[in-house]
């Protein structure tokens, strides 16, 4: 009732129209049509192997690294294609930020992997000390991260804990700006407490950034999402908001993997 | 209950016949190491001196020191560096960070390790075809240089190869993700944790350069020089030659100064050694992954 209420119509921010994504000659997608709105939470589930990392990792064009990827069909971010020639990559990947299912902070201090996808897109143009100060705190203040390593911003990101790295590589993808975080089973290295703590913090981020999160927690996509996608086999069965998924879901397979029937 | 049987006792002896017949194997593979040293040391040191490191050869080399042939290894090595660790280090770069994994890609791996396995004879006779004659450098330490650094361009290129592959690829997708080129990538990131073992190759390369004779003996090093090299393109003497020299082609030498000779070459090749071993531990002590 309250998210209903709080969520007017708003703009697509990923929409695919018949995707269809092979490995090879394996077709790992099929004709998938799927329009996720701008600002809020969407969860996608499903066994493993139905297709759910692939589809994200379409969405950034990450996939592409691996020579034998082919796709047809259009993925429109924003309401371009990002598909078209005339699209720069480099901008693409900085409107769409990616979480990993491990933590993946460079071998560098804290500090300056909040600041490495800024100097990146920024080179050239020197910014401050003070700027770059004023950057790194907004990072860490906005992912709770802030209050526990503000005296040690120098030591080595991979000397954090894990529920800390993941937070900080979420940090990492803000001072870029993007539009869209896509986030690939975000708390799978994590415990309980750490699951929990980023979770809170993904639940934070809701309407600044459109989040996109694979995940095979049922609770989680239950707890941390607005709308959810259950896919099959490489087809979306159903796209509808969380609470009615999972309290009364449309499709007999979507019941079935909701039950635990399958998974 | 708890009593060995007898299984358990045949198992045990001859676990106790495995561990000393391979702890013997071990035993004699160190062994040449020792009786090498030992004889080198034991033969070679006395001739060590001062003078015996920094005067020329007097006398048709019976006497005086082997400063020309030391001073010639040192610009050889230099040289070849020069032109192999840029040359390597980019080509491993491109092999491992940007070429497409294709039949091409592996044809030129496999060319690569190949070459590595083509004798020194060959290299040199190359060396002669290529650069003395056809770029007509002549005989000169820069074809000399230049041969070497044919020849290990393979150690360079694998070792770094080696050390860029052991970045994990997380490393590079966290990058990747945030819009970097591949450039960037490698710059900022990749090449950032592969120079310890970048460093490694080259300084081992340095070790297996040193030693070398066949490589130099037609194109560039000589039996004897009585004046230093004054440029790249001089002939020098060289510590691997001479020692060839002093030990089978002067009639009257005496008996302990190849020994010495051969005490100084292996003694430069194991600094360089132990200093790669102490470089790469250092920085790997710094690594935290």
């Amino acid at each position: 009732m309250f998210e209903q209420a709080t969520t007017p119509i708003q703009e697509l921010a990923i929409s695919t129209e018949k995707l269809n994504l092979w490995y090879g000659t394996f077709q790992a997608l099929f004709d998938i049509d799927l329009s996720i709105r701008q600002g809020i939470i969407t969860s996608m589930i499903g066994p493993s192997g139905c297709g759910k990392s692939t589809f994200l990792r379409s969405v950034n064009r990450i996939n592409e690294r691996l020579g034998y990827v082919r796709i047809s069909g259009t993925i429109d971010v924003m309401g371009e294609n990002i598909y078209d020639p005339a699209v720069e990559l480099v901008q693409v990947r900085k409107q769409i930020g990616m979480v990993f299912q491990r933590p993946n902070p460079l071998p560098i201090s804290i500090r300056d992997n909040v600041l490495f996808g800024h100097r990146i897109h920024n080179a050239g143009t020197r910014t401050t000390k003070i700027e770059d100060d004023e950057i790194v705190e907004n990072a860490l203040r906005t992912v709770l991260l802030w209050d526990k390593v503000k005296d040690r911003l120098d030591q080595k990101a991979t000397a954090l804990s894990l529920e800390e790295q993941q937070k900080l590589c979420i940090a990492r993808l803000l001072p870029v700006k993007p539009g869209i975080l896509l986030m690939d089973e975000p708390c799978s290295a994590l415990d309980p407490k750490g699951t929990e703590a980023v979770e809170e913090l993904i639940w934070e981020l809701r309407g600044q950034y459109t989040i996109l999160i694979v995940t095979h927690n049922m609770a989680q996509a239950r707890r941390a999402s607005e709308e959810c996608i259950f896919m099959l086999m490489g087809k979306v069965v159903e796209h509808t908001e969380t609470g009615q998924m999972f309290v009364t879901p449309k499709h007999k397979e979507t019941a079935d993997y909701i039950e635990g029937r399958y998974g | 209950m708890f009593e060995a049987s007898a299984l358990n006792r045949k198992n045990e002896t001859r676990q106790k016949l495995f561990r000393f017949g391979l702890g013997t194997m071990t035993g004699i593979l160190i062994l040449p190491v020792v009786l090498i040293m030992g004889t080198l040391i034991y033969k070679g040191a006395p001739v060590i001196s001062f003078e015996f490191l920094f005067a020329s050869p007097t006398n048709g080399m019976t006497a005086g020191g082997i400063f020309p042939a030391l001073l010639g290894t040192v610009l050889l090595v230099i040289v070849a560096l020069l032109a192999s660790v840029p040359l390597g280090v980019a080509a491993a770069i491109y092999l491992s960070e940007y070429a497409p994994d294709n039949w091409f890609t592996r044809a030129i791996n496999l060319a690569i390790i190949n070459l590595a396995g083509v004798p020194s004879i060959v290299h040199a006779l190359f060396g002669v075809g290529a650069f003395v004659i056809f770029f007509k450098f002549g005989t000169s330490i820069l074809a000399a240089s230049l041969t070497l650094a044919i020849m290990t361009l393979p150690v360079v290129i694998v070792a770094t190869r080696e050390s860029l592959q052991a970045v994990p690829m997380a490393f590079r997708e966290a990058c990747w993700n945030m819009g970097a080129t591949r450039w960037q990538t490698i710059r900022r990131v990749v090449l950032p944790n592969a120079i310890t073992g970048i460093l490694t190759g080259v300084i081992l390369e340095v070790s297996r350069t040193a030693g070398e004779t066949a490589p130099i003996m037609f194109t560039g090093a000589a039996f004897f020089l009585p004046l230093l090299p004054q440029t790249v393109f001089d002939q020098t003497m060289a510590l691997s030659l001479h020692l060839f020299v002093v030990s089978t082609q002067v009639p009257g030498m005496p008996e302990q100064l190849p020994f010495g000779v051969a005490l100084v070459l292996i003694s430069m090749v194991l600094l360089m050694n132990s200093l790669s071993i102490a470089l790469r531990m250092y920085l790997r002590g710094k690594k935290k992954w």
